[in-house]
């Protein structure tokens, strides 16, 4: 008998503890197989038709001398699809499966070329003719609301009492509290600009793709780099007419999704011509075809905020712009509920959003990491600085005297929403890590911002873990691990939970054939819904354990008990796996843990139900301006988050980290930029830039406030898209302080800041000074 | 020797060139048409699918590999070009070593810079360039070093910190 003790056992925690990354070995050395490097030897190639124009009417397409050339298997268009041509999509069911008889945004295929090589493909779709007339599209906030603009979708796909059905807005949203007009009157000082934030794409460094396996029983087995993997089971089951059971998904790591491989987009294109040609279809796609598939929504917002004498916020009206594109996918949610923290977490009388989402004929827009929070968080945050400014007050002396306290509500109405966490904790953290108050070196500023978002409204996720009868175990989790290191997590309750050695767990997700059923990996949900599952299933074990237990040595249950990887006998304790071995007996054999971790919505929420936790992060940075350039040297960059606990403080780092640079892509250089054909001009990474290892700030600090306050396991929230939430406004706040002159436009390029600080040369390409 | 053939070259009406070549340290052969990547020709005839491909074009380092020492985007090289070369990819690095992982490769795990892992096969080949010609470099000539290799993940401290912490490894080896 093992007895243990319980400082003993506390010392075999791995939760709290930097425990390496699950799998880890397999990508440093090349051994890990992303969905390009799995081998398929029968399979046939795809490539795509597509336009070089974004907006067209198609009057024919032409697949003769294509099925002609060498090699080829098959020409598809929608034609040759079920009639009428299946659409799909998580919010609207608006998507083709291939483009019916109209482009609505470049990339969009119109064709499918079949064979037996990818040259083959590529040359085969070269031959395709395809008749189009171009049309006047959409591609800015401006175009779409203009009267009498091209509409987007037809009016004939909208319902007959969509009040705006004649537009191109899809869908509004509005949140009030208060009355703005009226307390209009008691404002000290009222603000108004508008703030533009930019159409940024994901830019995964795996661009995924999909390959189709029709099966011997008439199924399909689909493999695809998906965060959903579930959501894609059901939609190609939907398109195809065929059963879940005969839907089989594979969902291979995803090499970084950061929302962008949610939602199905060729999949289903692929499960046809898998089922059209019998044989098993590839699609990888380049890196171009990724940016046609995912970006995030773009935004302009009209802000006017009254503030006190003293800096309270007395009213704060925001008007948001979300460019969605061609196709819902999961846009109208990011509006609602980027919108729905527009406001911030603040404590405010009179507050009114009204947000709409703006077809336009560009790459459908979809979830990114913040979840249209930061395109709003941007114009609040950077209104916070402008009230501050108007009333002689710093960035920090604003945000202290408005932010609101644990318990207290920065939403009001009938489903109020309050601080879950010390939000004024990570305040003045960063505040002390950037040294705020501190005398700066000429040319230099600092900036401090504060932003929210709400974690999942409803969710449901199952798990399955087995205890064998060497002390090892399996958990079954069907989280994608796309680099926030879920499969960890996991490890590291079963580790603690059971008593197994960490180099004895094995976790399996990816396959929807044997994994049990999780809504969705999205909304840094997973930690805590999946976790809750995984953990009450390891606690089933125990349950199981300590019955058999019972029943197979005749003590009586009531004179058992049970602990993370002990159970607790009359004579002591016993090592989980040493009981369980007693309770199984000669038989052998193991234990299953079924856990479920379900929330349900909440009926009439704009929301659809309260976030299960909020992710409240401050970002503070110290930024030198380079006058005659306009280039930005970020000195000090402090990010700090409420994260409840530090399941793995190594991984929560990493993600803290990562967010903070992505957040800078999106501040200071990334952008996409179309013609007036609506074409994407700067398709690729030659000319789309992202940080590099230059883009670095000279110290990148991170921080992780801790109250073990958060609804996962032993505290936790979910973490990974709180630093890149109020970069934007961190950073603008900086560069304003350095400059004296607020900038409202995203990115700041080195252009926009000299421009900036030249104002007469504006209207002088080239950049001249008048003369 | 690892023989292989492209099967779908003459259709498209190429001529096949014949490489010869060393991939780590084994002596290779694949034949392929002219305008073949050296990239495409080790994922797909020599099944070394440890090297990614990103972007194609020379800009994100996904595909990074050392040939006769250097590092080369192997999307921006023939196959043909090739020709006589020894490579050396990120299956060759630790091969040898016990849990068939490098020092580099090793300390990449215990400063958490991998995340999704999709960037880190072609890190880890620059960053071992990096410190056999740099064998203590600065942080800012790790940054400098290392720039032509993009983390969307954005590990990029932890890499830095991985990259210095082999050079530590290895200064007291
Ligand atoms: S794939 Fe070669 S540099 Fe990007
Ligand atoms: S680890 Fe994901 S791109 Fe670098």
């Amino acid at each position: 008998m093992i007895e243990q003790h319980g400082s003993e056992r506390e010392a075999l925690r791995t939760v709290g503890a930097p425990i390496r990354r699950y799998g880890g070995a397999a990508r440093v050395s090349g051994q890990q197989d992303f969905l390009a490097d799995l081998p398929f030897p029968d399979a046939a190639a795809v490539a795509l038709v597509t336009l070089p124009v974004a907006c067209a009417t198609v009057t024919g397409i032409d697949g003769k001398r294509a099925m002609e050339m060498p090699g080829v298997i098959a020409v598809v268009s929608a034609a040759d699809l079920p009639q009428p041509v299946p659409r799909f999509g998580i919010s609207h069911q608006d998507r083709p499966v291939l483009a019916d008889g109209e482009v609505l945004f470049h990339g969009e295929p119109v064709a499918a070329v079949v064979a037996e090589t990818l040259d083959q493909a590529e040359a085969g779709a070269r031959e395709v003719e395809v008749a189009f007339e171009e049309r006047p599209g959409v591609y800015n906030v401006d175009q779409a609301l203009a009267t009498g603009a091209p509409l987007v979708r037809d009016p004939s796909r909208r319902p007959e009492d969509d009040e705006n059905r004649d537009s191109n807005v899809l869908e509004t949203a509005l949140y009030e509290w208060g009355d703005t007009t009226a307390a209009a009157g008691e404002a000290a000082v009222i603000v108004e600009n508008t703030y533009t934030f930019p159409m940024v794409t994901h830019f995964p460094i795996e661009p995924g793709g999909t390959v189709a396996v029709p099966t011997d029983a008439g199924g399909l087995d689909i493999y695809s780099p998906v965060q959903h993997p579930y959501l894609l089971q059901r939609t190609i089951a939907t398109v195809t007419g065929l059963p879940l059971s005969q839907v089989r998904v594979f969902a291979p790591d995803p090499g970084g999704g950061f929302g962008g491989k949610q939602t199905p987009r060729l999949e289903p294109l692929l499960a046809f011509l898998a089922l059209q040609t019998g044989r098993p279809c590839r699609l990888v796609l380049s890196l171009e075809q990724t940016f046609q598939m995912m970006r995030r929504a773009a935004c302009r917002v009209k802000a006017r905020t009254g503030f006190a004498d003293d800096g309270a916020l007395i009213f704060h009206e925001l008007h948001c712009d979300f460019l969605i594109g061609a196709y819902a996918d999961v846009a109208p949610r990011v509006m609602t509920k980027g919108s729905y923290v527009g406001a911030g977490p603040y404590r405010i009388p009179h507050a009114r959003t009204a947000s709409r989402a703006v077809m336009s004929n560009t790459t459908p827009s979809t979830a990114f990491r913040g979840f249209g929070a930061p395109q709003v968080a941007w114009a609040t945050e950077s209104q916070l600085d402008a009230g501050a400014r108007a009333l002689g007050l710093d960035g920090l002396q604003i945000r202290r005297r408005n932010l609101v306290n644990v318990g207290e509500a920065f939403f009001r109405g009938p489903y109020e929403a309050t601080a879950d966490g010390h939000w004024h904790e990570a305040l003045e953290k960063a505040a002390e890590l950037i040294g705020w108050g501190q005398p700066l070196a000429p040319g230099r500023g600092r900036g401090i911002a504060v932003a929210i978002k709400p974690g999942a409204t409803s969710g449901l996720s199952q798990s399955l873990v087995r205890f064998l009868a060497d002390g090892s175990a399996i958990a079954y989790a069907g989280t994608s691990d796309m680099g926030q290191g879920a499969r960890t997590l996991w490890q590291q309750i079963l580790a603690d939970e059971l008593g197994s050695p960490l180099d004895k767990i094995r976790v399996v997700s990816g396959d929807t054939g044997v994994v049990p059923f999780d809504l969705q990996t999205s909304a840094s949900r997973s930690t805590v819904f999946m976790g809750n599952a995984v953990l009450e299933a390891c606690r089933d074990i125990r349950k199981r354990v300590l019955a058999l237990f019972a029943e197979s040595t005749g003590v009586d249950e009531a004179m058992l008990s049970e602990a993370p990887g002990v159970l607790i006998t009359p004579d002591g304790e016993l090592s989980l796996l040493e009981a369980s071995r007693i309770a199984l007996g000669a038989l052998g054999g193991e234990f299953v843990g079924q856990g479920t971790a379900r929330m349900r919505g909440r009926k009439g929420h704009p929301l659809g139900g309260d976030a299960a936790f909020y992710e409240f992060n401050c970002t503070a940075i110290e930024v030198e301006v380079d006058v005659e350039t306009g280039e930005l040297l970020l000195h000090r960059h402090v990010s700090v988050s409420d994260v409840g606990t530090e399941l793995n403080p190594i991984q929560v780092t990493s993600q803290d980290e990562g967010a903070s640079i992505m957040g800078l892509g999106h501040s200071q250089m990334e952008q996409l930029l179309l013609d007036d054909h609506g074409v994407i001009r700067n398709l690729g990474a030659l000319d789309y830039r992202i940080p590099t290892f230059k883009d670095v700030p000279v110290e990148l600090i991170t921080h992780g406030i801790e109250n073990h306050d958060g609804p996962g396991p032993y505290g936790s929230k979910g973490i990974s898209e709180g630093a890149l939430l109020c970069t934007a406004g961190a950073l603008g706040s900086a560069v304003s302080d350095a400059i004296g002159i607020p900038i409202r436009d995203l990115p700041l390029t080195p252009e926009r800041v000299w421009t900036a600080l030249h104002p007469d040369a504006a209207d002088h390409p080239g950049g001249e000074e008048p003369a | 020797m690892i023989p292989t053939e492209d099967q779908s070259a003459d259709e498209v009406g190429a001529d096949l060139v014949v490489v010869t070549c060393s991939v780590n340290g084994e002596s290779a052969r694949v034949s392929v048409p002219p305008h073949r990547t050296l990239m495409d020709a080790l994922r797909n005839e020599l099944g070394l699918t440890g090297t990614k491909t990103c972007c194609a074009e020379g800009e994100c380092g996904a595909c990074t590999v050392i040939v006769d020492g250097a590092t080369v985007n192997s999307c921006l090289m023939l196959a043909a070009e090739a020709e006589g070369c020894d490579i050396l990819t990120v299956e060759g690095l630790g091969a040898g070593e016990p849990g068939g992982l490098c020092d580099l490769q090793e300390s990449f795990l215990e400063a958490g810079a991998v995340q999704c892992g999709f960037c880190i096969p072609g890190q880890v080949m620059a960053a071992e360039y990096l410190l056999r010609t740099n064998p203590d470099p600065s942080v800012d000539e790790i940054r400098e070093g290392m720039s032509g290799n993009l983390c969307r993940c954005a590990g990029y401290q932890r890499i830095v910190a991985a990259v210095e912490l082999t050079a530590r490894k290895r200064a007291t080896r």
